[in-house]
């Protein structure tokens, strides 16, 4: 075949050296760009994917395996044991009931402090993009040069704010917490999008009498999904995966999931017991990585808006 | 009275004042008010309790005698060096290769992008049973017959920084080549015909073209990492819980300590007002070269 090949080949380096290059370029599948381009990154992929693969196979084997064996290796006899452990009876001092009750206060915050912080950030950026009133870019501005100062300048004021309300150490000063703090960057991103759609819209609307709630629940609300989308998934995983406002604001009956998996993890008491510890950290990561295969795309577009302008 | 006529200023466009008075509250009581009240009681000797007692600057002389203050801060330095050089570095490597009309391109991208979403604590908590050296790849290494291997960042002192950083950009690096293979698909596809008919080099083309082309992004990005050292505290907290001893403290973690273990406020507000000030370092240069510089042109 090589030999019945070569000559072939010959003729049409000839023909392209005389004519030019013609028709549909030649693909060299294993060119030796192609072997390092591919091979350089599937290595890369392999190491991204190595602690994925390495916390699932811990969390299915046993502690004689591990101890015997090795991280990398996949689990002779396979147990879910670990994940039951870590899920309902795994012991942050004095509890033991597993990460289950973090799971819970983990949705109990998350769920309130998305559909809060959402809210007043898409309002606001309404009406900073339609309804500009003197000094709302003053506001606007302090609220996004705000979103650089570090956590712990503001931390302590508002545990005091909290503490005067009445509300520290609660699962509502928490959610609070986290709408302000998701504050600038989601109305950075509303401001924009609402910018960015047709002013003859909002004019016609007007004319039309619909006041300022009437354009923004009948017109902006529906024309805007794909944006409250990319809003949802950025706060779902940046609260989800909060610890500081977590460990701060709340009490350890109240603590969400992140701290909590760190109490049992890093407890200094007891044996280590490392397969129940990589099934509770997999479930932990579980909800945002599930948001983050689903979105797809849209994560991408939802951090990169996030990024990029702010 | 004639208000009823003329309405007052104040309540033209009520709405729209109403739906902004969270962002005015926040705007002016957190972070204006918080601010401005943690910077005065860093001058304070306040300790279980908020109080205006002034002693001028005694918390920031103390602050920067105190040696967990300064491994804190050298530790910063060092996994800020870190991060800035190799997420940039590695960022834009795997945002160039991704950028040569690959297969399986989202697969990739999907692949590189998936530690992002996932908390500094569960990257914390993985790599450091990756790098238990019991368990991790020090003993896998010495099981396969090296038996004088050593790696076990995390339990040696002056290394305990860097396995830190080696999570810390496992993690991160994927958002900055996202952010990168957006730039490089915003510059021109005639610019890569015209460099190709020039018979410029693919790496001089980078180098000297598309780079200086993409330095919006390379500056957002800058900015973006910046932001992001100043605040590392829970990937420290899960990994090494500071340790061995105060190796691998950083600014963040004293803060949180002092204010709420150590019962030393003014300890804490000190430090606090310290990391705001290497904020303001980074930021305001590059505010005013990015927003001052618009102005003028």
């Amino acid at each position: 075949m090589a030999d019945g090949a070569s000559p072939s080949t010959g003729a049409q380096a000839l023909k392209r050296n005389a004519a030019g290059p013609s028709g549909p370029k030649p693909r060299h599948v294993l060119s030796r760009r192609n072997i390092f381009l591919y091979g350089t990154l599937i290595v890369v992929a392999l190491y991204y994917l190595l602690p994925l693969y390495v916390m699932i196979v811990t969390s299915l084997k046993g502690m004689p395996e591990i101890r015997l064996g090795n991280i990398f290796s996949p689990p002779v006899e396979i147990t879910f044991e670990p994940w039951v452990k870590a899920w309902a009876t795994a012991c942050t001092g004095l509890n033991c009931d597993g990460l289950s009750r973090g799971f819970w206060n983990s949705v109990r915050i998350t769920v309130p402090s998305v559909i809060l912080s959402i809210a007043i950030a898409s309002v606001n950026g309404y009406a900073l993009a339609n309804w500009r009133f003197k000094g709302a870019d003053t506001f606007f501005i302090i609220l996004i040069v705000g979103a650089f100062i570090p956590y712990q300048v503001m931390i302590y004021p508002i545990v005091i704010i909290l503490r005067e309300i009445g509300i520290y150490g609660t699962l509502t000063g928490l959610v609070i917490v986290h709408s302000i703090f998701g504050m600038p960057i989601l109305t950075l991103l509303f401001r924009n999008y609402f910018t960015s759609m047709p002013e003859e819209l909002f004019r016609a609307a007007r004319v039309d009498g619909a006041g300022f709630w009437g354009i923004y629940l009948r017109i902006m609300l529906p024309m805007s999904l794909p944006i409250f989308v990319v809003a949802i998934i950025l706060q779902v995983t940046g609260i989800w995966n909060d610890f500081l406002f977590g460990v701060v604001y709340t009490r350890p009956d109240t603590y969400p999931m992140t701290v909590q998996l760190n109490n049992i993890v890093n407890s200094v008491q007891g044996v280590k017991e490392y397969n129940v510890n990589m099934a509770a950290t997999i479930l932990t990561g579980l909800v945002p990585l599930i948001v983050y295969f689903v979105s797809g795309k849209l994560f991408v577009r939802g951090i990169a808006a996030g990024a990029v302008k702010g | 009275m004639s208000s009823s006529k003329r309405p007052s200023k104040l309540f033209r466009n009520l709405n729209a004042k109403v739906a902004s008075i969270p962002m005015i509250l926040t705007a002016l009581v957190v972070f204006v008010g918080g601010t401005a009240w943690t910077v005065l009681y860093s001058f304070t000797n306040s300790k279980l309790l908020p109080r205006l007692n002034f002693v001028g600057l005694d918390q920031y002389h103390r602050l920067w005698s105190t040696s967990r203050w300064l491994v804190s801060i050298e530790n910063l330095l060092i996994y800020g060096a870190i991060s800035l050089v190799f997420s940039l570095v590695i960022g834009f490597l795997l945002a160039a290769l991704l950028d040569q009309k690959i297969r399986f391109e989202d697969t990739f991208r999907t692949i590189f992008l998936y530690p992002f979403a996932l908390s500094f604590i569960v990257t914390g908590l993985v790599w450091q049973w990756l790098l238990n050296p019991d368990f991790g790849v020090q003993r896998v290494v010495r099981d396969l017959g090296w038996t004088s291997f050593s790696f076990d960042p995390l339990y040696n002192s002056s290394l305990v920084i860097y396995g830190i950083s080696i999570a810390a950009l496992w993690q991160g690096t994927g958002l900055i080549m996202c952010l990168m293979l957006a730039g490089l698909r915003g510059i021109d596809e005639d610019i890569w015909k015209a460099a190709r008919v020039d018979g410029i080099p693919m790496w001089k083309t980078y180098l000297f073209i598309v780079i200086p082309m993409m330095r919006p992004v390379f500056i957002t990005t800058l900015v973006i990492i910046a932001a992001g050292i100043v605040k590392v505290y829970d990937l420290v907290v899960a990994q090494t819980s500071g340790g061995p001893g105060i190796a691998s403290e950083v600014p963040a973690k004293y803060v949180y300590d002092y204010m709420f273990f150590a019962q030393n406020l003014g300890q804490g507000f000190a430090a606090s007002t310290m990391m705001l000030l290497s904020v303001v370092i980074v930021i305001v240069p590059w505010a005013y070269l990015e927003f001052g510089g618009k102005k003028r042109g």
